[in-house]
């Protein structure tokens, strides 16, 4: 077995010529008085993508970002710095601006270095090196010609292909030393479609943190191109989407980005422990209808959103966030664990060494309950049937948060009828998940597209959702 | 007030040009037969508050290398966050890698030689603040007490917050262009909290610019921070129903970005825009004008040269509401058989011409209808216009604001909403790369209870 510490180092220590003495010199010198906790997060990413457009494999790149990240807590107080050398001079430069949040104080001994394990949830696995150039040529060239030989209406094909190899490792003045390496790899598809003047787009994708074999094994990517086509075909027939508020059922998967938004957010710790959450202080209550049981699970192997060890080096967890409808639990990183007397949860993330760590999601969904997905449309009389979604934002003080539909239905009579144009979905968090009045027994997990922002950082994440109906909903068509 | 522009740079410009020769000599030497190269360099620190107490100090010192080669018509990238030789090579190494694979594609190539820009203004983009760490941890502290002094509704803050920030470009390319420039941004800024019976509204004010001379004062941001957030307590929902829609100055900025979007080279080659074919056509009521201003001091969207060392230029993109040009960098010009209009990267400052009224004006002559403060998600569809979005605002009667509305959404299509425009306001955002006031439309569609 590989050892992911070893590697780790070797490949972000070792060029440098750093060693465990230094860098418990550069804690030490972090973890004076006053300091209550002090972390160096080493990073390299090697990321690649290809491009083809319209049939020509238009371009590639190739990325690499190293660096160190560099934080000292007190009370508070975060002190950060970092440098994009892996080297001494930088590393201590960084810490000492990183230490500057506290005036004086003198050093203090830190424990000694010991490993934290973390779970194996995938390989450590560089999945740029899965397949060769040619083959990942060769694969965009099949995906295409696949799609083209399906309908002629296609006027514009963009495919893409991107891996990533992310190495960390994380040294902690508790003496804790966490490694983790973290393979992703994504495909998009993206095609326009015309017909009789009018012109419509589709769109899929999908990935997860394994290699490329396993991403085009059991004709995934040609899926995506068939789901991207129909995507189109289905917009070409789209009428008005209606206007007000209304019954609407959410489809299973992607859908779930409704909880991330309508609760997920409004439950990270940073938001809790200054009290501006639509969440604040309601622990213990019934924030959802009983049937909502909603998770943030980081250990769902091979997940997009999934991680061993999250940002520092706590090992993910399956955190229960509401259950039967009554809210159990915030999602936490140390720094507000620590303020809030509460445990880290393993939700403390960031973008790269040159960001923050603040407690983010990981895979957010709900958890499947007894309907059939066709008994809760029959029961609504009219309403939207909603199956995919572009992105979604919330106002987590307000509790007030959207989502956009880009594949819905009208349901008439208990039954699905014409497909409608993409409209915005407006809700209030906590009402809405009042009004969940049925949910299905299809749990399903989105294809691995997820990316979410916060303060100006984006991590991957993961959604999902069986199909469920909320009661009252509004949506923002054009027709009255 | 404004200061004077600093020749001061935090690196050493010569150092960093001549880099750019090296990486260009190196995939020279590797067989590429064009190359181009970005250096961005910066440095800065941002401080923010919370509880009127110092929350985080963050440093940042960041520098990437971006670098692009041609084999004849074939091109592969890479970039790189180290600036040591030994990456540097290895980066140069894996573009040229990367070209062997791709194919021909007759659009490829540097822009010619006579679209370079041969000689372009020094312009004032450069204001180091000279402000310490220290001093900005009180200016951000000093900024939610005054705030949390304003209305007793407010009663926490989320964070105020100062960021300082000096850059370093350098473009490079084989076609012999170099050119290079500092320039700097600054902020400030102020979330606050506020709270009426079980209602909680969060909202905040900002204040952004490339001299800090001519950033707003702590107090007036304060100030506006609280207005902002007490006025939108004790918000409704509207009924379902079409009526006239103000955009409030920052929010309307969003509509003229997606028309720059749409006139964008990139979706139009990929056939991806809903104003396809529309040169020379009505897209806007006649009193409105779109120009670029790329040579504006001070602005945040100033820049002599474009991503591909084009001369920007006063381009005019609606005139008498027709739309005379596309926005286009050399590649999407070539596509469409047209040239470039020195837009790689986009556009450099766009100036909406305004009328004579100011928001009070603007609202009385709307008489009844919604006022738009804040837009929610992105439900924009550039291929055919769809528009759908949650908002948040004020009703509006008699042209006064009654009382605040929330989780609602408008929709319309973009078409229609352009040349539904009425009146475009004097009171100009000027904290973005789009200078717009607000924008009054006849008819959307409010979807609410």
């Amino acid at each position: 077995m590989i050892d992911v510490m070893e590697l780790a180092r070797h490949d972000l220590l070792d060029p440098g010529g750093l060693n465990d003495n230094q860098l418990q010199g550069v804690l030490h010198q972090l973890a004076g008085r006053n300091i209550d906790y002090a972390d160096l997060y080493f990073q390299s990413t090697y990321s690649e993508s290809w491009v083809m457009e319209n049939g020509i494999i238009k371009g590639g790149s190739f990325d690499i970002d190293r660096g160190v990240g560099v934080r000292a807590l007190s009370g508070e107080k975060t002190g950060f710095a970092y440098a994009d050398d892996i080297l001494m001079p930088a590393l201590q430069q960084a810490a000492k601006a990183a230490r500057s949040i506290v005036k004086q104080g003198d050093e203090q001994a830190v424990q000694a270095f010991h490993k934290q394990p973390g779970h194996v949830l995938y390989q450590p696995i560089n999945p740029i090196n899965s397949l060769s150039e040619q083959e990942k040529i060769s694969l965009l060239q099949r995906v295409e010609a696949y799609i083209r030989s399906k309908d002629s209406r296609i006027v514009q094909v963009n495919l893409s292909l991107s891996g990533e190899y992310e190495t960390i490792l994380i040294m902690n003045s508790e003496g804790h030393v966490s490694a983790d390496v973290r393979p992703l790899v994504r495909f998009n598809i993206s095609l326009i479609i015309e017909h009789e003047g009018k012109r419509e787009t589709g769109y899929a994708g999908g990935g997860g943190r394994y290699d490329y074999l396993q991403l085009i094994s059991d004709n995934t990517v040609f899926d995506f191109a068939d789901e991207a086509l129909r995507h189109a075909i289905l917009n070409l027939d789209a009428v008005d989407a209606p206007a007000g508020t209304m019954p609407v059922v959410l489809g299973p998967g992607w859908p779930g980005v409704l909880l991330h938004e309508a609760v997920g957010h409004g439950l990270e710790g940073d938001f809790n422990r200054k009290g501006i959450s639509a969440y604040s202080g309601r622990m213990g209550e019934q924030v959802a209808s009983t049937l909502c049981t909603v998770v943030d699970d980081g250990t769902l192997p091979d997940r997009r959103g999934s991680l061993n060890v999250d940002d520092e080096g706590t090992p993910t967890q399956k955190n229960i966030l509401i259950e039967n409808g009554v809210l159990r639990n915030y999602m936490m990183d140390k720094r507000n664990a620590r303020l809030m007397k509460m445990q880290s949860t393993g939700n403390g993330r960031r973008e790269s060494y040159a960001h923050l760590t603040i407690p983010r999601m990981t895979n957010t969904y709900m958890l499947a309950g007894k309907s059939n997905p066709e008994e809760i449309i029959a029961s609504v009389d009219k309403g939207l049937y909603a199956v995919n979604f572009g992105g979604g934002q919330v106002d987590i003080t307000s509790g007030k948060f959207v989502f956009s539909a880009s594949e819905a239905y009208l349901i008439e009579n208990g039954k699905i009828g014409r497909p409608v144009k993409g409209a915005t979905l407006i809700g209030n968090g906590p009402d809405t998940l009042m009004k969940v009045s049925m949910v299905g027994n299809d749990l399903e997990l989105d294809s691995g597209v997820g990316v979410c922002g916060k303060d100006g950082q984006s991590v991957p994440v993961g959604v999902g959702q069986p199909t469920l109906k909320v009661d009252e909903l509004t949506v923002g068509g054009t027709k009255s | 007030m404004i200061s004077k522009k600093s020749d001061k740079t935090f690196v050493d410009a010569n150092q960093f040009h001549a880099l750019s020769q090296e990486i260009l000599r190196e995939a020279e030497k590797n067989g590429a037969t064009q190359a181009e190269v970005v250096i961005a360099l910066n440095k800065g620190f941002s401080v923010s508050a919370h509880d009127c107490e110092v929350e985080t100090v963050e440093y940042q010192q960041d520098k990437s290398i971006e670098i692009n080669v041609l084999f004849g018509k074939r091109s592969g990238s890479a970039s790189i966050s180290d600036i040591q030789p030994e990456a540097i090579k290895q980066a140069v190494h894996a573009a040229c890698h990367i070209a062997k694979f791709t194919d021909e594609d007759p659009a490829a190539g540097l822009a010619e030689k006579d679209e370079l820009a041969k000689h372009y203004p020094q312009l004032e983009m450069n204001f180091p603040w000279d402000i310490s760490v220290e001093q900005a941890i009180e200016m951000a502290c000093e900024c939610e007490r005054q705030a949390k002094k304003i209305d007793k509704r407010i009663q926490s803050a989320e964070e105020s917050s100062i960021t300082t920030m000096e850059a370093f470009y350098v473009y490079a390319n084989s076609n012999g262009f170099i050119g290079g420039y500092p320039h700097t941004r600054h902020e400030i800024s102020c979330v606050l909290i506020g709270k009426q019976g079980n209602e909680m509204q969060r909202n905040y004010s900002y204040s952004i610019a490339t001299d800090p001379a001519q950033l707003e004062s702590i107090a007036t941001i304060a100030k506006d921070a609280a207005e902002r957030t007490v006025e939108r307590l004790g918000a409704r929902k509207l009924k379902t129903m079409k009526t006239p829609v103000i955009y409030l100055a920052e929010e309307a900025r969003g509509l003229f970005g997606h028309f720059i979007a749409a006139i964008s080279g990139g979706n139009l080659y990929r056939k991806a825009s809903f104003l396809q074919d529309h040169l020379d056509k009505k897209i806007f009521p006649s009193f409105v004008r779109l120009q670029e201003q790329p040579f504006l001091n001070r602005a945040l969207g100033t820049a002599p040269f474009d991503d591909e060392g084009v001369a920007t230029r006063e381009n005019v993109f609606i005139d008498d509401g027709i739309l005379r040009s596309y926005c286009l960098g050399v590649y999407s010009a070539r596509k469409l058989g047209l040239r470039t209009t020195g837009n790689s990267g986009g556009v450099h400052n766009l100036i909406v011409k305004h009328g004579d009224k100011n928001l009070a004006a603007l609202l009385k002559t709307m008489g009844k209808g919604l006022l738009v403060t804040e837009i929610m998600g992105n439900g924009v569809n550039l291929v055919t216009g769809d528009y759908s979005r949650g908002v948040g605002g004020f009703w509006v009667e008699n042209g006064e604001i009654q009382y605040p509305v929330t989780e609602i959404t408008i929709a319309g299509k973009l078409q229609e909403m352009y040349a539904g425009i009425q009146e475009i306001g004097n009171d100009v955002d000027v904290r973005g790369n789009i200078r717009t006031g607000s924008v009054l439309i006849g008819e959307m569609m409010v979807a609410g209870s």
